[in-house]
């Protein structure tokens, strides 16, 4: 019997392995090898540099800022959207009060669900032409445009949002908030589901409101999917290269004046425009490296005792 | 959610373990795969001798031997020149040789081809422009470029007497020599500079000005009728970029070209002509004469609110007319100007920045490289001229002479081509060093972002230049211009 099941269990895994080992590891282990390199990029001609391009990456002013550029949205990020995605969640299914004691979301909730998922719906290339013309720089753009038409503008000298070093980033922030938070709304929401009714009817008749029962019930029962949703958004804070290269300045975004550097867009100059791809490579697996630690990392801190229901 | 199936109560099978069977076999595979030969494979694998064209015997009006019915590969940057001319290219090289002609026209140029060069499998055209073009200097010490010396000397298609060589205007062999050796085709004559509307010029009474002050001063009174002095396509500096170097050229003469291009010490930093151009553009910045919100568009946003007459002057290249042919006012009256002078300068009024731009080449590991020179034979004929006039509304590197005479350029780029005639050769100048340094060129363009975006000051400017000027040098100690 067990010598059947081997081979049996091993067909099925054949394949999914295989593709996950050409298609992720390969490259991770190429990137590192071309990372000792000094690979333009462009033939099959390298040498090999040892970690010269690791100990070029410590001293390089842009790669650090970069790196505080990924670390400020790394905390941003998924706090804002899980924050935001929580209330809207539980304001959606129970939030609500009235009815003859049962447990329901606020009044249209059905409704809201709705909207807040539309974001998700729009790919990240069709949201990036959205928020170009709400932060275009000159009268045309919405914010501008609407802050003038009320009076609150001024018209000679306009708010660039994306050409301001103090505010290109928190506006990147803005979008991926607004872009994440009603996926996550829809993820807690299916999570608050499943929770019993009837513990939620408990607090109630205890006389928990609002507060104490998102606190006290909510809360510790959906542990596990926000520490997932915290290493999803993580991750997506490590990249956020699509978003930052279309809407700023300089090859592949970043600008103005690398104020919205992130690790991957001076990858890709580096890379591309530079033609120094094994300094690019040496970056990728900086990235590798720190996105797994934060992974790790969160879900070591975050772990608690499973509550069973 | 919640509910843990692992203690649902299902037995627990005895023998290998589901865990232990996923970690024999990540550990397989983690072992199998280092011995599939590192670096081998993939991202900078491939190569060799893939099937190589066959060419028949080389004469006369065929140079490079080009034998019938081979594929052609033929890759075009799609940028404000479109790629309809190569199309027109494509179809004449198909009815005189058969075979079938590839066409692509993209933006992303280095993203498309950098994995074919890697694989050895590049197009047998190149067109290698734009802002993500893949750079020459890294196509060079990679050994991806034919030598285009053979095609210099091919007799000319129009008149077997002369060769390509005789008939291209001056500049452009210098400007596609890479290491001593002929590599890139620079096909269109290009000038920079800024433009204007006549139109509005009329409409307020303006005279084309001579001077910067004079400049200046219809900025202000453009300012004061709700108007924006300068318009410049803010989220590429590259743009600004021309303003600034075209006029520290104009004040300090081909010195201060060459001290940029040569890395010098004084370049930026002691340079009196950098500095005073400087502070001259600083002015339009410090007395509010940039078209609101300009530093932050997109280049053909603000191209397109010039065109609505939001702003008097813009900078750019010839290929300006045919980039903005849909938003631009029929009554509009494109109109070419060479950058004012400051006082005293070294270079006259008339003198501007010419240069062949759009380098076309042909890989060296491409399938039918005797095709590939023989296109660019053909682009440097009468009919490749007229066809490229004609969709592009733009010059080659041969001249007007080849273009026929029922084409008619634009009323625009016909100013650009007039203030080009009136500027003798030897006092046309071009920048290298962008081409040369893609990261000073880059450290220059933030530079500047800064300063029009009045977040520094033109010391700081010029001092953030030098920076970059001298780290280029340390990394590069022989210069290349002598």
């Amino acid at each position: 019997m067990h010598r059947k099941k081997y081979p049996f269990i091993a067909g099925f895994l054949v394949l999914p392995v295989g593709l996950y080992v050409l298609l992720v590891i390969w490259p991770y282990l190429q990137t590192i090898s071309y990372s000792f390199t000094d690979w333009s990029g462009a033939s099959q001609n390298f040498n090999f540099v040892g970690l010269d391009n690791y100990k070029d990456l410590a001293n390089d002013d842009v790669f650090i800022k970069a790196l505080q550029h990924n670390a400020l949205l790394l905390v941003l990020v998924p706090t804002l959207t899980i924050l935001l995605s929580l209330f809207f969640a539980f304001m959606v299914n129970v939030g609500g009060r009235g009815g003859a004691g049962g447990v329901s979301g606020v009044k249209g909730s059905a409704f809201y669900r709705v909207i807040f998922f539309f974001p998700q719906v729009l790919s990240i290339a069709i949201l990036a032409i959205l928020f170009k013309a709400v932060y275009r720089g000159d009268d045309s753009g919405l914010i501008n445009g609407t802050l003038q038409a009320v009076g609150l503008g001024d018209k000679s000298n306009p708010t660039e949002w994306l050409n301001d070093p103090d505010l290109v980033l928190w506006c990147i922030v803005f979008v991926m908030v607004w872009a994440g938070a009603g996926f996550y709304m829809v993820l807690f929401s299916a999570a608050m589901q499943s929770i019993p009714k009837d513990i939620y009817e408990a607090a109630l008749l205890d006389g928990a409101g609002r507060f104490q029962t998102f606190f006290r019930v909510t809360l510790p029962l959906l542990w596990e999917t926000i520490q997932t949703a915290w290493v999803f958004l993580a991750i997506l804070s490590m990249d956020a290269f699509l978003l930052i290269s279309t809407l700023t300045s300089q090859d592949f975004g970043g600008g103005p004046d690398h104020s919205s550097e992130v690790i991957s867009t001076y990858l890709m100059r580096n890379f591309q425009t530079y033609s120094k791809s094994g300094y690019a490579c040496a970056m990728g697996v900086v990235m590798l490296l720190l996105t797994l630690i934060v992974s790790i990392v969160t879900l070591r801190l975050s772990r608690r005792d499973r509550i069973e229901f | 959610m919640g509910s843990t199936p692992g203690t649902s109560g299902r037995p627990e099978t005895s023998g290998v373990g589901r865990r232990d069977l996923i970690k024999r076999a990540a550990a397989l595979g983690i072992i199998s795969v280092p011995t599939m030969g590192f670096l081998s494979a993939c991202a900078s694998g491939g190569g060799g001798d893939n099937d190589k064209a066959k060419t028949v015997k080389k004469t006369k009006n065929n140079p490079f031997g080009v034998a019938k019915d081979n594929d052609l590969d033929v890759f075009i940057f799609k940028g404000g020149y479109g790629d309809a001319y190569a199309k027109a290219w494509e179809a004449s090289f198909e009815k005189k040789y058969g075979g079938s002609v590839a066409h692509s026209g993209e933006q992303d140029v280095t993203g498309k081809l950098q994995p074919r060069f890697n694989k050895g499998n590049p197009p047998d055209v190149v067109d290698d422009s734009g802002s993500k073009k893949m750079k020459l200097d890294t196509l060079h010490k990679e050994g991806h470029l034919t030598d285009l010396t053979q095609l210099l000397d091919a007799p000319s298609i129009d008149d077997p007497s002369k060769k390509i060589r005789d008939i291209m205007l001056p500049g452009t062999i210098e400007q596609g020599t890479f290491g001593g050796k002929f590599h890139a085709l620079f096909y269109v004559y290009a000038t920079w500079g800024l433009w204007y509307s006549n139109k509005l010029f009329k409409k307020h009474g303006w005279k084309v000005p001579k001077t910067w002050d004079e400049m200046l001063d219809i900025m202000k009174d453009a300012k004061s009728k709700g108007i924006g002095g300068l318009a410049h396509q803010g989220k590429y500096p590259y743009y600004m970029n021309i303003v600034i170097m075209d006029l520290i050229a104009k004040t300090g003469g081909m010195d201060a070209v060459k001290a940029i291009d040569n890395l010098d010490k004084k370049a930026f930093v002691g340079n009196p002509a950098a500095e005073r151009a400087i502070e001259a553009v600083y002015e339009i910045v410090e007395k509010g004469l940039l078209m609101p919100g300009t530093n932050s568009l997109e280049h053909t946003e603000a191209q397109t609110k010039w065109n609505e007459y939001k702003a008097v002057f813009i900078p750019s290249g010839s290929w300006l007319e045919n980039e903005q042919a849909k938003q631009t006012p029929d009554d509009f009256e494109m109109t070419f100007l060479p950058l004012p002078l400051l006082p005293d300068s070294k270079m006259k009024l008339h003198a501007l920045r010419t240069g062949a731009d759009e380098p076309f080449i042909v890989p060296s590991k491409a399938k039918n490289v005797a095709g590939g020179l023989e296109f660019l034979r053909r682009m440097l004929s009468k009919e490749g001229a007229t066809a490229f006039a004609k969709e592009a509304s733009s010059l080659s590197v041969i001249g007007p002479e080849y273009v026929d005479k029922s084409v008619q350029l634009r009323p625009g780029i016909k100013t650009a081509l007039a203030a080009v005639d009136a500027c003798p050769v030897d006092e046309r100048f071009n920048f290298r060093y962008s081409e040369w340094y893609g990261e000073l060129d880059v450290a220059i363009q933030n530079a500047t972002g800064e300063l029009m975006a009045k977040r520094i000051t033109p010391k700081k400017w010029l001092e953030r230049c030098q920076a970059a000027v001298d780290k280029e040098a340390e990394k590069n100690p022989d210069t290349k211009r002598k």
